[in-house]
């Protein structure tokens, strides 16, 4: 078991090296620091200075090594716009998209566990059929229209929610304030999601309902409810925390346009605007967090799924 | 001779068995039936579409009327006419981008998994490394560090894209060399390129299939997206995303929903009845259903 994990981490090893090799080359491919010094009234002098201070006449590779060994050291640069350290930015950024991102994740299996065990269990019913018709169309509605909808019916109309950011400004910031922000966007990124883990729940639970071991559990008359929540489910929850962990990349990328649509105060609306008006250290200092956080994902998903599943053997 | 009949009526058994079980799944017929008459009708666009979709025809904003069946935009064009149009570039963009993540994925998969080895754990280390930044994420920053425009939306997309294709076809690839037909071909003395292009690959075709048609969907789904951000298709040329992009405003979203909700619901149709045809092909082609 301790083999197989030190094994794995051993193979994430180079893929996080490559990781920080993309994105550094992206990063002084397309743009590079000294543009935003350009003007008239700056000396051929005055750049050739800060190039040498900035150390870009130093050749790539060791640029990278000054970058990285940075990197280690908790520095990811400074915003072309802001000057803020990227470091701080994402500090600042980040509590949203997480409260964001989780408790949307948290909705959309509460919708996938139950209607893709329903599904699984009246299988090839009008019920079945139904379930699967809808979650076809949750994952195929985009982002985007659905938030559009959402606001028409419940700010425009009905004047229920608050259509942008975290907080009613001038209001004094409480949960229940947060709560009534988050409800749109939760719905959005849930939707899509719940569609996709409602499939593999089903075809999760229809394996497992087809196994001996669920015809022996039926045999001995212990009744459907624990035959089907006891014996099923916890083996159908095995391939779900692949399902979880596959989920990490899209929520983030979920993250960047709806935040944008809702104005929540997160990692993807400064992504956004970072994006918009290229503000290349801050984009890529969030690639590189995110391509981390995937990849630490990936490997605790493969590491507990190797725990909880006793007939895999390493 | 006799031996050549008997493959091919197999082969035949084998596509009616494929035929019947895709045609017991009604929504993907009405799906295909659906997605046909949009496919001619956007084929069609110039002799369909009543005004030239890039002209000023009328009033600024005009509601539904007979004249514009969905009314004009901000600039007095005719939104039915730049739907048309729109709906040629989605599908174009989704089915370009496909074409181009599957070959390079199918490639990228054939060789990791037939040959193995180094070329095999290199190939997958770099898939890995793709795989880990969030797809839109990279999407939206090759679209900000290129000129946005068709072309490049779809190579963007699919460049992008092509991870998991690899991954499913070194997977099939891995399972297949192992068979005892691929077995006889090697000890026959079969050329690789031979066992490769004319035994393995045919047999990976039906789940590629399968796979691609869930990235026809996305990637019309993200060029969409892309589109709405103001980072993909650019005007005056319309598609579904940038169409939508108006919706932003708060006037248009409350008082002009003749210029937003058909866009959408046309994407959302569109996405719908391309992954129920992947599901039943899915159903469709698999050896352990009935």
């Amino acid at each position: 078991m301790l083999k197989y994990i030190i094994k794995r981490i051993l193979v994430a090893i180079p893929v996080l090296i490559g990781i920080t090799i993309i994105d550094f080359l992206i990063m002084t491919m397309v743009g590079s620091p000294l543009e935003l010094l350009q003007g008239p009234r700056v000396s051929q002098a005055a750049i050739e200075t800060k190039r040498i201070a900035l150390g870009l006449n130093k050749p790539v590779y060791v640029q990278y090594w000054i970058w990285l060994t940075n990197l280690l050291q908790g520095n990811m640069g400074y915003s072309m716009k802001s000057f803020q350290p990227v470091s701080q930015m994402i500090k600042t950024y980040i509590g949203p998209t997480l409260l964001l991102m989780s408790v949307s994740l948290f909705v959309s299996m509460l919708i996938a566990v139950p209607a893709g065990i329903y599904s699984a269990v009246h299988k090839y019913t009008p019920q079945d059929y139904t379930v699967v018709t809808l979650s076809f169309l949750g994952s195929s509605v985009p982002g985007f229209f659905l938030a559009l909808v959402l606001i028409y019916i419940f700010t425009v109309r009905l004047g229920w929610l608050p259509s942008s950011g975290m907080y009613t400004l001038g209001a004094q910031k409480g949960a229940l304030d947060v709560v009534r922000h988050m409800i749109m966007p939760v719905i959005v990124l849930a939707t899509s999601m719940a569609g996709t883990n409602i499939r593999y729940i089903r075809s999760a639970m229809l394996e497992i309902l087809r196994k001996d071991y669920l015809r022996t559990a039926r045999a001995k008359g212990i009744g459907r409810f624990l035959v089907i929540n006891k014996h099923a489910l916890r083996n159908a929850l095995i391939p779900v925390i692949t399902v979880l962990g596959m989920h990490i990349p899209i929520l983030f990328g979920g993250a960047i346009i709806i935040e944008q649509v809702f104005s929540w105060p997160g990692l993807g609306m400064m992504t956004m605007s970072a994006i918009i008006s290229r503000d290349y250290p801050v984009i890529m200092g969030v690639c590189l967090m995110s391509a981390i956080v995937v990849l630490v994902a990936n490997l605790l998903t493969d590491v507990i799924y190797a725990l909880v599943d006793p007939t895999i053997t390493y | 001779m006799n031996r050549d009949k008997t493959i091919i009526s197999e082969d035949n058994v084998y596509r009616n068995t494929v035929m019947r079980r895709f045609l017991k799944h009604k929504l993907a017929v009405a799906s295909t039936i659906f997605l046909a008459i949009i496919l001619l009708c956007a084929l069609l666009a110039p002799v369909l579409s009543p005004y030239s979709p890039d002209k000023v025809v009328g009033g600024f904003s005009d509601p539904p009327s007979v004249k514009h069946l969905l009314g004009t935009d901000q600039v007095g064009r005719d939104v039915l006419s730049r739907m048309l149009y729109a709906v040629r570039i989605s599908l174009l963009v989704g089915f370009a981008s496909t074409a181009v993540s599957t070959v390079v994925g199918v490639v990228l998969g054939l060789v990791s998994g037939f040959f193995g080895g180094i070329l095999d754990m290199v190939i997958m280390r770099f898939t890995d490394m793709v795989m880990s930044f969030p797809y839109i994420l990279l999407v939206l920053v090759s679209a900000a560090i290129f000129r946005p425009g068709l072309l490049n939306i779809i190579l963007i997309l699919g460049f992008v894209d092509w991870p998991g294709i690899a991954r499913l076809v070194r997977g099939n690839v891995l399972s297949i060399r192992e068979m005892t037909f691929i077995q006889g071909d090697r000890v026959a003395g079969m050329p690789k390129r031979y066992i490769l292009f004319s035994e393995i690959l045919p047999n990976t075709v039906a789940p590629i299939l399968v796979y691609a048609t869930s990235v026809i969907a996305i990637s019309m789904l993200d060029e969409a997206a892309l589109s709405f951000l103001g980072m993909g298709i650019q005007p005056p040329q319309s598609s579904l995303g940038n169409m939508l992009n108006g919706a932003q405003s708060i006037s248009i979203l409350t008082s002009k929903p003749w210029l937003w909700v058909p866009p959408g619901l046309m994407i959302i149709l569109l996405v719908v009845s391309i992954n129920f045809i992947g599901d039943a092909l899915r159903d469709a082609f698999d050896p352990s259903g009935n």
